[in-house]
């Protein structure tokens, strides 16, 4: 027999902070609370005893102000005469042009390279490891650099397209021209704009054309309904091989899809393709991709691509050899086999590290100071700053818009991710 | 400094920590040294030479200052900035003295915290363009690419230029006078825009500089002058008095041939005198050795003597004193007495 006695309790001792493991965690959390509150005070106490000396104040006010430069690539309507937000404006529009865009062919390049570098093709994959290897290996500066001097030194000037006998002659049926100062193709505009802008004649004897963004929201929400149709066409073909066993011829219906309302609204709208032409000193009309863009671009697809690539090889790697086996035994085609079975599973491993590849392409968008492509940095972060001597504000503006634009892109892709996990029960 | 290795970036004007408040000549006096930040590379202006060795209209400045405080022109340590470093070097305290062809504005001087301490140039910004282009004024750039420094006062000018035309032109941003000149030989912009004295320089270094010319225009007032931290007047008088001594020296006929003479005893004039210290106590006045003056001009010569050393009519330069001849002469160049 043996009687129950509640333990005695001891008393609360101090030593029970450190060597009592229920306390322990606590007195470390606090006292690493702490050191962190008051580092912060010190960087804002030491911030604005230094703003004080030097008599400047904190605020955002200059935001307001007439901004005074032009910027070159304008995606809204921007003058010297606007406000230094709207030149902001301008620069963050451009960062997330040259971010979606090297996004997209990041992606192709490195999928593409990826794939073929598993190639049984010792030349393919050969190639595909020399580009790998070569462009994850060299700082990215140089390569924007590099193609920055290849557009401006090796390209023709504007002028020698002019004269009888031109040393340079425009490329694709005389729609394309390189030149040193960039690359002018044709653009589409339209005879019957829904903008209301006024329709000008890009040439004379040639039909007055006008576009605003009404137009191309009318073409985008279309082509939305047209992949929405095409996809209820799919699960219906979908639906009836279930049940049947056979899958309906449905290409032709999926085509017409697409095509058959973009035609028509691109007729109603009376769109024509407008075409550079020289004009003075430089191409007019068309589009210009500015050098400063097309290196930027070029430099960051190719060297993110290298490293996508990379990631598309080890995701697919990380595949057990045995799911291809099933899948020929069952009779897939290889191509079929990597569609359908391999790359749905590798895009698991895939996404995850992709994410990270796309935020750096992102922030590495600001290396647009070295060929003057006016991106955010270069306004906000660089002339704005400059002209008001605002470096405080300017810099924490800049910081946090390149970390809002990372938190979207990273929440946009674990969403994505979300919906490609393996659903468990 | 030990502070500012925990301050990172965050707090890009907390990096000042003390250096604004301090006194910048006694700082100076006990590093034994001056910093003194200069364009990355302009000739006739700032440019190394083949021994690595700093020379230039804006560098012999800096000497001057150096040989003022410490009696010897080499005791500088130059730190070439862009367009766009240059005043946060300066108001960040990495700098002492900022001598970098940099125009006197009003928001630069009252807003961005400088000061201007005087002119030692007086410029306007024009526009360089090839012969073969076949262009005569700055109005017939209707189109035209233009290269420009971006953060820079001709970057404003070139947009008001333009738009009060009412002509459009496409900028080209670029960072450094050697991009500037790069891209514009490439043809990659019609014309170059900078101050004109850059322009002079720039096309100096040019291959065939007759293919180039300078537009007539001259679009705006740029005084170039020196400037240092708001807020330490003490600095600031050393800085405005070496560069009103270099100017009135070469009102008073004091040359870096004549000084040391000149130096040696009281003469008959007074202002003579009182410049160089035999008469007086102005050195003492500025926290500086009696002798400051002389040795200033020894350094590399009066004003006129460092303008023709640099960038006058005899070098590749070849600009002309016009507006930077003195007072007496016609120009703007006009010292305060040194009294």
């Amino acid at each position: 027999m043996s009687t129950m006695t509640d333990p005695p309790k001891p008393g609360f001792r101090l030593s029970q902070l450190i060597y009592d493991t229920r306390y322990r965690s606590l007195t470390i959390q606090t006292v690493a609370l702490i050191l962190i509150v008051s580092g912060l005070a010190w960087l804002v106490s030491n911030t604005v005893a230094n703003l004080e000396a030097l008599g400047k104040d904190f605020n955002f006010g200059f935001l307001s102000n007439s901004a005074g430069y032009d910027i070159n690539q304008k995606p809204i309507e921007y003058s010297s005469q606007d406000t230094h937000a709207r030149a902001a404006i301008v620069g963050i529009l451009n960062t997330l042009i040259i971010a979606l865009l090297g996004c997209v062919t990041a992606t192709v390049l490195g999928v593409l390279a990826g794939v073929l570098r598993l190639s049984k093709n010792w030349i393919v994959s050969g190639l595909m490891a020399v580009y790998v290897e070569g462009f994850r290996n060299v700082p990215l500066l140089l390569w924007i650099i590099l193609v920055f001097a290849i557009m401006s030194e090796s390209m023709p000037q504007p002028r020698e397209f002019r004269g009888d006998a031109p040393t340079a002659s425009m490329a694709v049926f005389d729609s394309v021209a390189v030149t040193n100062r960039g690359i002018y193709i044709p653009s589409i505009e339209f005879t019957r704009s829904l903008s209301g802008n006024e329709a000008v004649a890009s040439q004379e004897g040639l039909a007055p054309v006008a576009t605003g963004w009404q137009d191309w929201a009318l073409i985008i929400g279309v082509i939305i309904v047209s992949i929405y149709v095409i996809r209820l066409i799919r699960r219906r073909a979908d639906r009836i091989q279930e049940a049947t066993g056979v899958r309906p011829v449905t290409w032709w219906l999926q085509i017409g899809v697409f095509v058959v309302p973009l035609a028509i609204v691109a007729v109603l709208l009376g769109a024509t393709i407008v075409q550079p032409y020289l004009k003075g000193f430089n191409f007019t009309e068309g589009v210009h991709l500015r050098n400063s863009l097309i290196a930027l671009w070029l430099a960051l697809s190719l060297y993110t691509g290298a490293f996508i690539a990379e990631i598309v090889r080890a995701g697919i790697l990380a595949i057990s050899k045995g799911q291809s086996e099933a899948a020929y035994a069952l009779g897939l085609r290889p191509n079929r086999t990597m569609n359908l079975v391999i790359l749905p599973q590798a895009m698991r491993v895939i996404i995850p590290p992709l994410i990270s590849q796309f935020l750096n392409l992102t922030k590495n968008s600001s290396l647009a100071i070295a060929v003057g492509y006016m991106d955010v940095r270069a306004t906000l972060g660089g002339i704005t700053i400059n002209q008001t001597g605002r470096e405080l504000e300017g810099m924490l503006l800049l910081g946090g818009f390149y970390l809002l634009v990372s938190l979207l892109i990273s929440s946009a892709m674990n969403f994505y991710n979300r919906s490609t996990q393996l659903m468990e029960r | 400094m030990k502070k500012t290795a925990f301050l990172g970036a965050l707090t890009v004007a907390g990096l000042t920590a003390g250096a604004a408040s301090a006194a910048t000549l006694d700082d100076v006096k006990a590093r034994g040294n001056l910093i003194c930040g200069v364009s990355t590379g302009l000739v006739g202006f700032a440019t190394p030479d083949a021994n690595g060795v700093w020379e230039g209209f804006d560098v012999d400045m800096c000497r001057a200052v150096a040989a003022a405080i410490f009696g010897d022109p080499m005791a500088v340590e130059f730190v070439p900035l862009t367009t766009q470093t240059r005043f946060t070097a300066l108001s960040a305290g990495e700098i002492d003295l900022l001598s970098r062809n940099t125009t006197w504005t009003f928001s630069r001087d009252v807003d961005l915290k400088n000061d201007f301490v005087g002119v030692n140039y007086y410029d306007g910004q024009g526009f360089l363009v090839p012969k073969a282009l076949g262009v005569s004024s700055a109005k017939d750039l209707d189109g035209a690419t233009v290269c420009i420094q971006t953060g820079t006062t001709t970057e404003l000018n070139l947009a008001d230029f333009f738009r009060i035309n009412n002509i459009s032109y496409e900028p080209v941003p670029i960072e450094t006078n050697a991009e500037g000149q790069q891209q514009y030989l490439a043809g990659a912009c019609d014309t170059y825009t900078t101050d004109a004295s850059g322009l002079a320089a720039t096309r100096a270094s040019f291959e065939n500089p007759g293919d180039h010319i300078l537009l007539p225009e001259i679009i705006s007032k740029e005084p170039l002058g020196p400037l240092v931290r708001h807020g330490d007047n003490d600095w600031a008088d050393v800085v405005r008095w070496t560069l009103n001594a270099l100017i009135t020296a070469e009102e008073l006929g004091v040359t870096s041939a004549n000084v040391e003479e000149l130096a040696a005893a009281a003469g008959d004039n007074p202002e003579v005198n009182r410049l160089l210290g035999t008469e007086g106590e102005l050195g003492a006045m500025l926290s500086l050795e009696p002798d400051w003056a002389k040795n200033a001009i020894m350094a590399g010569g009066n004003y006129g003597e460092l303008f023709e050393k640099n960038i006058g009519e005899n070098t590749p330069i070849g600009l002309a004193r016009g507006l930077n001849a003195q007072w007496t002469e016609g120009g703007l160049l006009y010292s305060p007495p040194f009294r």
